[in-house]
Parts: C-alpha cells; structure tokens; sequence
C-alpha cells in the first residue's frame, strides 16, 4: 500500500513542479540557516565535561573587597581568579577530594638530541591532581605524584603532539626533555585531549583556544624555576615588588583554581570553609570587610564568565525564526494544495477509502516534500558549517563541524516538521464529504 | 473597490489566510528586529577613533638578546624614522587605538575616594597627540617638560614618591563630560591612584585599543611619560604608508639588529580585524533577512497562484458579468493589501515583544519607533510586487470560463 501511495504522491508533485519546488527550496533554507547557527551554538555552548562538570568547582575569594570593583561594577561580584597567597593556602588545607591550582606557562623547550632548534610551546603548570580531577586521557605513562609536587620534581606531561615532535610518537615516559634549559623526565604522554571550552582555565584563555597544551610541569617546580605566568594578570593595585616574586607577594590574581566535590555535603563544608578562611583573614587583618566567596561548578562558572558570546544566541534566535516562518509557508502551499484535491478524495472515499487511508496518502505526500527539503537542508547545511569560518572568528569557527547527528537532527527536523505542517490540511482534506464532492462536479 | 465581497471570500479560507498573515506577522517582526540589530553593528563598525586612520603604520619590537639604553635607544629610532622621507609624525607609544591591548587605569576625582569614577585607557609616549593627528579642542599639547622617564615613574609607584610622576594630562572631551559635566574641565585635577595630574588640555575624540563598553569608548587619557622604545607609530601620506613601513622596518634594524617585529600594520587593517566580529554578525543577520524575505514573497506567489486557479470559475462570471480585467487585477491586489495589513499589524506588536525580550535578556536598545513605517512600507510593498504575477493571470482569465464546466 505505502508503494502505491508513493507513487500517488509522485504524481501529484509532478503535475505542480514549481510549487513542489517552491516548499522543497522553503524548507531547505529554513533547516540550514536554523542547523547551521544551531551547530555553531552548540559547539561553543556545549558542555566540555559532561560527566563530571556538576562536581568540579571553582572557588572565588574576595581578596580585593569592595575598593576593587570596576566602576561600572555594580554588583558585588568577588574577582574570578586567585592570587598566590590565597591558592597556595586553599592547597595546603586541600580540602577537597581532588584539586589543582594553575597557571598558564609559555616555556621554551629543547629537543633532547642535538642540531634541533628551540620551539616555545604553551601549557600549564599544575599540581598532579590536575590530570585524574578532569579525566585526562594519557597515551603513556601517568600524570605524577604528590610527592612529586612536594619535592619540585623535574618531571613533565607533554601532548601526544609534542611527544611525535620530539621524540617521533615513540613512548618517551623515562626519557628526558629540556624546559626553559633544564631537563625534565617525562612521565606521561597525552593521548588526543583539547577540550572547548577551555574550562579549567576560562580566565586565561577567554573560553576558546585554537593551540593544544603541550607541556605540564609541577606548579611549585614552576613557581622555584621562576617560569613567569604567560596568562592574563590582574591587579587592583601597583604591586610593591616588581618581577615574578613581586607578582606572587602582591594581591593580583593569575592562577586559575579547581576543586572535586562528589556531592551536595561536600560542597556545603567546602563553602562553609571558604567562609571561615575569609572570616580568618578578615580577623588577622589582611581582609578588611565580610567574607565574600563563591563556589560555582564549571556549567555556572561558564555562564558566569559568559564564554558563549551573545551574538551567537542572538543569531541563534533569529535562525530558528526563520525556520517557523519557512514551516508556516510550507503549511500555507500544503494547504492550498491538498484543498484543490476535493474532488479526487470524494472519488477515493466513494470508492470505499477509509479516512485513515486518505490519512496515510497525504501525509506520504507531506513526508515525500520534507525528506527532498531535509536532504536539500543537509547539503546547505554543509555548505553553511564549512562557510561560517569566512564570518565568524577563527576560534569559534574551527569548532562548528558536521557530525552525525547533526546530519540526523536535520532530515529529523525537516521530515516531522513537514509531516505537522501537513496535519490539518490532511484532517481537512479527509473530512470530504464523498457525495457532495461528486455531486457538484 | 469594495471591500465586502474580499472579507466574505476571505471568510470562505479563514485557515489559509491566517497563514499568510502569520507569515507576514513573524517576517515583518523578525526583519525589524533583526534590520535595528544590523544597523546597530554597522554603526559601531563605524565608531569614531578621533585619529588619522588613512595616515598611520604602527611597528612593535621585542629584544631577543641584552638590551641596550632603552631610551637612548628609542631616541635613536625616533630620529632615524623622522628622517625617512615622507614621514610627517613619529612617536612612540605604548598602545594604539583597536590595538586590543591596553593600559587602563581607574580615574578618581578626590585620592580617597573608595571606587574610582571612571576608568580609561592611558596612552604614553612622546609626540602622541601629534602623530595620531587627534585634534585638541581646548587648552594646550603636552610639552618636553611635562614629559618623565617610565623607569622613574615606576620608581615613584616604588618608593610612593609623588614627585617622580607628571603632573599634567591631556583628556578627551568624553571623559571631561564625565568627571566635571556641563563644565570647563582645563585646569582642574584628576587622580590616577594618589597622583595628582592637571588636565591642561582637551582632545576632540581618541578611541580606546580595547572596548568593552561602548559608552566608554572614547574615555581615554594622554599622560606625559617618556617610553624606552619597543613600539612606534608613524603618519604619513596614506599612498607613502607601504614604502615608509619598509624603510622604517630598515632603519630600525639598523639602528639594533637584536630586536625581532612582532607587529606591523596598518591602522586601517587594526580597524578592520577590531570589527570583525561586528562585521560578521552585520553579515549574518543581512543573509537571514533576505532568505525570509525571499521565502515569504515565494510563499505569496505560490498561495495566489492557487487562489486564482481555485477561482477561475468565480473570475469567468464576474467577467461575464461586465467587470473589467483592471477590476480582476485590482481585487487580487487589494486581498493582498488586506492580509498585509493584518499581517504587519500583528507583526508590529510581536516586533516590540521581540525587543523586549531581547533588551531584557542581551541588554539592547530599545527598537526606535521609525522601524515600524518602514517595515510596513516594506512587507506591503513585497506583498504587492509577490501578488503581481498571480493577479496578472487572474486578470488574463477569459469570460468564457464561466460557461464551462470545470
């Protein structure tokens, strides 16, 4: 029966062509336009964690307090970074289950043989909770341990990428590689890790980053070798020092904090620690206001930081509006279309047609037109996602890819999307009455 | 024309008609939102800078082995690249405007005041106001004595010796319009942390190199410090600008081989990359509005070529009857005109809900009042020039029809 309705619906598309064509191209263009935005809107939104984002947290103390505020701050917002003496306090009290202080290193480093020129890689410096915290995946060998960051080990992590650079993708745990002109043993090897966002380290990098991060060395190993911070520095005040050690003595924030809480009893003991290191310092003097702290998990603390820029939801918007008007359009030209088909359906119902079976031919029709604008919509839909890099940054472009189910989404959406709009014009048409059809023809 | 006999007919597709104007109501809302959105970005593409755009390169350095005398050395380089021919103005600066890096500092107008009044963007250097060709309004331009060494600032910041920082500044008018409103700011004082500095003169404009609020972008201030070099602009004719980079790109690397460019463009090309996310989003949205202008027109073509094959019957009669086929053309037209009118209405309201919503959630504007008769204007005329092809064959149908069977 389908077959035949196929073929019925064959038929009556090609006795009207442009009309066929008109809702095949409206359709077309509304899925694109909406799925294109839709895959960009993903790619920069999309959780870069979802399995564990709910149970990292990043912490924020007010160590500037409300002299430091902006002055087109208004609201009561702590700064979202960590200066060096309260990130080195929050480790040593180390009160969460899994938890790393960071910052951003651009250190140079020499191949191990001879002949081969320096190359500046960027990176992080981290303590050894970093890698399993936030699920690193690891080629070779493992991240180190703590008493690796107690004895400033020289030992290293690099990105699968470096490792083929230096070492020509071999399994290098053991071997040595020279940072900033002293050697390091490597103890691990990334396999493919870049997650987007950035979410570990949203201050430094704006949420987006287009390079891999190549190397990661003990934080305190870093702070000893005075490896200066390559991310942003903020200050609210001139520090009294000048140079790295300066930068660690003075409230400017740099370093980047995230902390595993497994569940909501842990997050309130955390919080309510926070609170009274606050209440602590403001007691020795060093704060001299109210405990002001946060602690909001890595979803939050995106929004917070509004990694996803408000032109991509605003486009968002207006894509998707797009795509109703294209539906509305499609509906209207069905419309019309099925009601100019009275009299065939009085011939069909007379003949002794049940309704569901006027029922099953329309919308084989209704379907036939959505499946040609949904595979119309994906191929646009590829031309858009490969064009979005002529217009929008490179960084966020770069994320916007085709994958399945996006492919899928969009024959998905044009299909039921056509089949709803050619539901009432199929109730109407279906309501018929067979003898008066007949009669006025 | 009557209008009656449209309405009763209407009545008859009350369903397909609403469609259409519910097209026409989503289209007009979107296109009027999406158009003020558009015109919003072309507006801040082209955002005063207040300097010699077409004028100016700007080169940046960074030392690779020991540096040398850094001032002795800037020196050395300002004079050598005065000395290309074709240069106007050099000066060395530390940021330039759309550069996206930037020193910023917080302005008080009292040293105890708990949060700054505002915060702008500090330019240094020597010869800043006169390469970037920004005019001065009022009061004077910063001279030779005004002007301290960086290194002693920063020993003053150091030591907290108020004596080794400037005394003098030069404001924009944005920023005079803030501390001191309605009054002449030349000659009174604003601090920059405990430092007093005496505004003895005004600039017409001279944009920020990082905007993060756009009704801040003009807040910035010219302080007298002397720079060791590291990064220079230079004014020139705007057909000079590639041959002057080149030379000047020479004289640097002779006057220190050790120093490698990490930047050289020119400010035209700083603008350009500045916007190009405003331009992106301009593009974005401007493809949109025609794909649903387009649609929406296609979508009236298809709906009157029905309405008209569905009436071939009722034209015969009314032909046969004596109506001309101007009369025919005319119905067709004014149905269309109807529906738009419907149409934009319901649009009107849904556009300022639209807005709304997007000034609660996006903080923008709000939608001025001018969109909305130009919207209409716009949807009644696509409507018209839509309903024109299928009215034609309307008015094309001959009396005899009526006598046929169909």
């Amino acid at each position: 029966m389908f077959n035949y309705y196929l073929e019925l619906a064959l038929r009556s598309l090609k006795r009207s062509p442009g009309l066929t064509a008109l809702m095949v191209l409206a359709i077309g263009f509304g899925v694109a336009a909406s799925m294109t935005t839709w895959s960009v809107f993903r790619a920069v939104s999309g959780d870069p964690i979802p399995w564990k984002s709910s149970k990292l947290f990043v912490p924020q103390i007010d160590m500037w307090g409300p002299k430091g505020r902006g002055p087109n701050k208004t609201d009561n917002e702590p700064p979202d970074a960590l200066d060096y003496t309260d990130a080195m306090a929050l480790m040593r009290a180390h009160r969460g289950k899994l938890q790393s202080a960071m910052y951003q290193i651009s250190p140079s480093v020499v191949p191990a043989d001879a002949g081969k020129h320096p190359i500046n890689v960027s990176g992080h410096a981290v303590y050894g909770e970093f890698f399993p915290m936030l699920d690193v995946p690891f080629l070779y060998g493992n991240g180190w341990s703590a008493d690796d960051d107690t004895q400033r080990a020289a030992v290293a992590v690099i990105s699968g990428k470096l490792n083929d650079k230096l070492f020509g993708g071999a399994n290098s745990v053991g071997r040595t590689v020279s940072i900033e002109g002293k050697d390091y043993r490597v103890v691990g090897v990334l396999g493919n890790w870049n997650p987007q966002p950035r979410f570990y380290d949203v201050v430094n990098t704006g949420g987006f980053s287009t390079g891999v991060e190549d190397v990661f060395i003990p934080f305190e190993r870093a702070i000893a070798m005075g490896i200066p911070n390559d991310g942003n520095t903020n200050c609210s005040e001139t520090p009294a020092e000048s140079g790295f050690v300066g930068l660690q003595r003075s409230s400017c924030i740099w370093i980047a904090y995230m902390v595993q809480l497994d569940d909501a009893a842990a997050v309130s003991a955390y919080r309510s620690w926070l609170d009274g290191y606050a209440k602590e310092q403001q007691t020795a003097g060093r704060f001299s206001w109210a405990p002001n702290n946060r602690l909001r998990d890595v979803p939050a603390f995106l929004d917070h930081e509004q990694v996803v820029p408000s032109d991509t939801k605003v486009s968002l918007l207006v894509a998707l509006g797009l795509l109703i008007v294209c539906l509305v359009n499609t509906a209207g030209l069905l419309l019309a279309k099925f009601l100019r088909r009275s009299s065939e359906i009085g011939v069909r119902r007379a003949l002794g047609a049940p309704r569901m079976a006027i029922y099953a031919q329309f919308l084989t029709e209704a379907g036939m037109i959505g499946l040609a604008g949904g595979v119309l919509g994906l191929l646009l839909t590829g031309v858009g996602v490969a064009s979005v890099s002529w217009v929008l940054p490179k960084d966020i472009a770069a994320l916007a890819r085709l994958d399945f189910s996006l492919l899928a989404l969009t024959l998905l959406v044009a299909v039921v999307a056509t089949t709803l709009a050619g539901l009432y014009p199929t109730f109407r048409a279906s309501r018929v009455q067979p003898a008066w059809q007949l009669k006025s023809n | 024309m009557d209008i009656l006999p449209i309405l009763s007919t209407l009545r008859r597709h009350k369903v397909t008609a609403f469609l259409v104007i519910l097209e026409i109501a989503l289209t007009c809302a979107i296109v009027c939102n999406a158009v003020f959105l558009i015109i919003q970005r072309v507006d801040r593409i082209h955002m005063p800078s207040g300097v010699a755009e077409h004028e100016l390169v700007q080169i940046q350095l960074a030392d690779t082995g020991a540096k040398a005398d850094e001032y002795a050395r800037a020196q050395e380089d300002l004079a050598a690249l005065r000395q290309i021919p074709g240069v106007t103005q050099v000066a060395s600066v530390r940021q330039v405007p759309f550069g996206m890096s930037s020193n910023n500092a917080g302005i008080r107008l009292d040293p105890d005041q708990n949060k700054p009044t505002l915060d702008a963007a500090t330019y240094f250097g020597e010869n800043v106001i006169d390469a970037f060709g920004t005019r001065l309004v009022a009061g004077r331009n910063l001279r030779p004595d005004d002007y301290r060494r960086l290194d002693m600032v920063a020993e003053g910041v150091r030591t907290k010796n108020l004596k080794l920082f400037p005394n003098t500044v030069v404001i924009t008018r944005a920023v005079g319009e803030r501390l001191w409103p309605g009054q002449d700011p030349l000659g009174r004082t604003l601090y920059l942390g405990k430092a007093p500095l005496q505004v003895v003169g005004v600039l017409a404009e001279l944009v920020r190199p990082q905007i993060e609020d756009d009704s801040a972008a003009l807040f910035s201030l010219v302080i007298p410090i002397q720079l060791g070099g590291g990064q220079y602009v230079i004014r020139s004719a705007p057909g000079d600008r590639e041959r002057v980079l080149k030379a000047a790109l020479e004289k640097l690397r002779q006057n220190d081989p050790h120093r490698i460019v990490v930047q050289k463009r020119t400010m035209d090309e700083l603008r350009e990359s500045f916007f190009q996310n405003d331009r992106a989003m301009a593009g974005l949205l401007i493809g949109v509005c025609v794909a649903l202008l387009v649609v929406t027109a296609l979508g009236i073509v298809g709906l009157g070529s029905f309405w008209v094959a569905q009436r071939r019957r009722m034209i015969g009669v009314r032909r046969a009857l004596g109506a001309t086929r101007h009369d025919i053309l005319h119905y067709f037209q004014t149905e269309n005109f109807l529906l738009a009118t419907i149409g934009i209405a319901f649009g009107m309201v849904l556009a300022y809900g639209i807005n709304l919503f997007l000034m609660l959630h996006y903080e923008l504007p709000r939608l001025p009042a001018v969109y909305f008769p130009i919207g209409a204007v716009v949807l009644w005329l696509i409507g018209q020039i839509a309903v024109l092809g299928p009215a034609l064959r309307a008015a094309a149908v001959p009396p005899v029809v009526a006598t046929r069977s169909v």
